[in-house]
């Protein structure tokens, strides 16, 4: 058309002052979940859940500790993104909505360093073979 | 001037006036399975993980408390747990299958493909169906076990 936007102008900016990026972020980590879920998912069903033993030797595999970390972020970055457009539509009035920004935060990266550090906890446990319980 | 008087302007056609088709559906159904996994999947991931790492008892109790107590003198409140935590199991299966299947579907509708109105409301009644059907077999299949084992 000739006089549209300027590509300049709208790459990384648009309306919102800060363009697509939330769109591609969500993009993107939905294709993390899709792996690292999905492994998680076929994991969970192939292993005896009720085995404290069997669960443990699984998640402190080096692969497996870190395929769960990079889960962890995944879905706790995807899911940061998504309450974030809930809050958005439904949370009315500029006080309440920034209050359930803020708490939606703390639960965001709160939950994943919980998630992470266990993780980390696991994996760097001794040798369950060499200490049932001895966590 | 404009926004004083109570005009007779059109308003912007909202929800109710359209009929409800499967394309709604699943597009609620994508932001409801998204905030229920969130919200109660993400919180019991992250209990049975800390569970995982407290030791052997804190993931017997979890264990207890969600799927199945054997102590013989099981507690009202764990007869309760037991059969809660595989509704919110079931629940958390089915979500995650429907987000799943919906997110998919976004990302073909991303490329600019499917919005053709048959074309649409055939993938929008096959994620929630499939949705339904993936949650069915992975059920059953725990139930089988369940019972085998």
């Amino acid at each position: 058309m000739g006089n549209g936007t300027h590509l300049g102008k709208v790459r990384g900016l648009g309306s919102s002052g800060h363009g697509s990026q939330h769109w591609l972020q969500q993009r993107l980590t939905a294709l993390g979940n899709i792996l690292l879920v999905g492994f998680l998912f076929v994991s969970l069903m192939r292993l005896p859940l009720t085995d404290h033993g069997a669960v443990l030797r699984w998640a402190s595999n080096p692969s497996v500790a870190l395929a769960l970390i990079l889960m962890v972020v995944s879905v706790f970055w995807h899911l940061r993104l998504g309450l974030t457009v809930l809050i958005e539509d439904y949370v009315n009035g500029e006080a309440t909505r920034l209050l359930a920004l803020v708490l939606l935060n703390f639960y965001a990266i709160g939950g994943a360093a919980y998630g992470i550090f266990a993780i980390v906890r696991i994996a760097f446990a001794p040798a369950t073979g060499l200490a049932p319980g001895g966590m | 001037m404009a926004g004083n008087e109570p005009s007779a302007r059109p308003r912007s056609p909202h929800m109710q006036v359209y009929k409800w088709g499967p394309h709604m559906a699943v597009s609620i159904l994508h932001r409801v399975s998204g905030d229920g996994l969130a919200i109660v999947g993400a919180g019991m991931f992250l209990w049975w993980l800390g569970a995982l790492a407290a030791g052997p008892d804190a993931y017997a109790a979890f264990v207890a408390c969600v799927w199945h107590d054997p102590s013989p003198e099981i507690s009202t409140l764990h007869q309760v747990t037991n059969i809660l935590g595989k509704v919110v199991l079931i629940g958390l299966t089915w979500a995650f299958f429907q987000h799943l299947f919906s997110g998919l579907r976004h990302f073909v509708l991303d490329t600019g493909a499917g919005y053709e109105l048959k074309t649409n409301k055939l993938w929008s009644t096959l994620v929630m169906v499939g949705a339904v059907l993936a949650t069915a077999a992975t059920w059953l299949y725990i139930f089988k076990e369940a019972l085998n084992g």
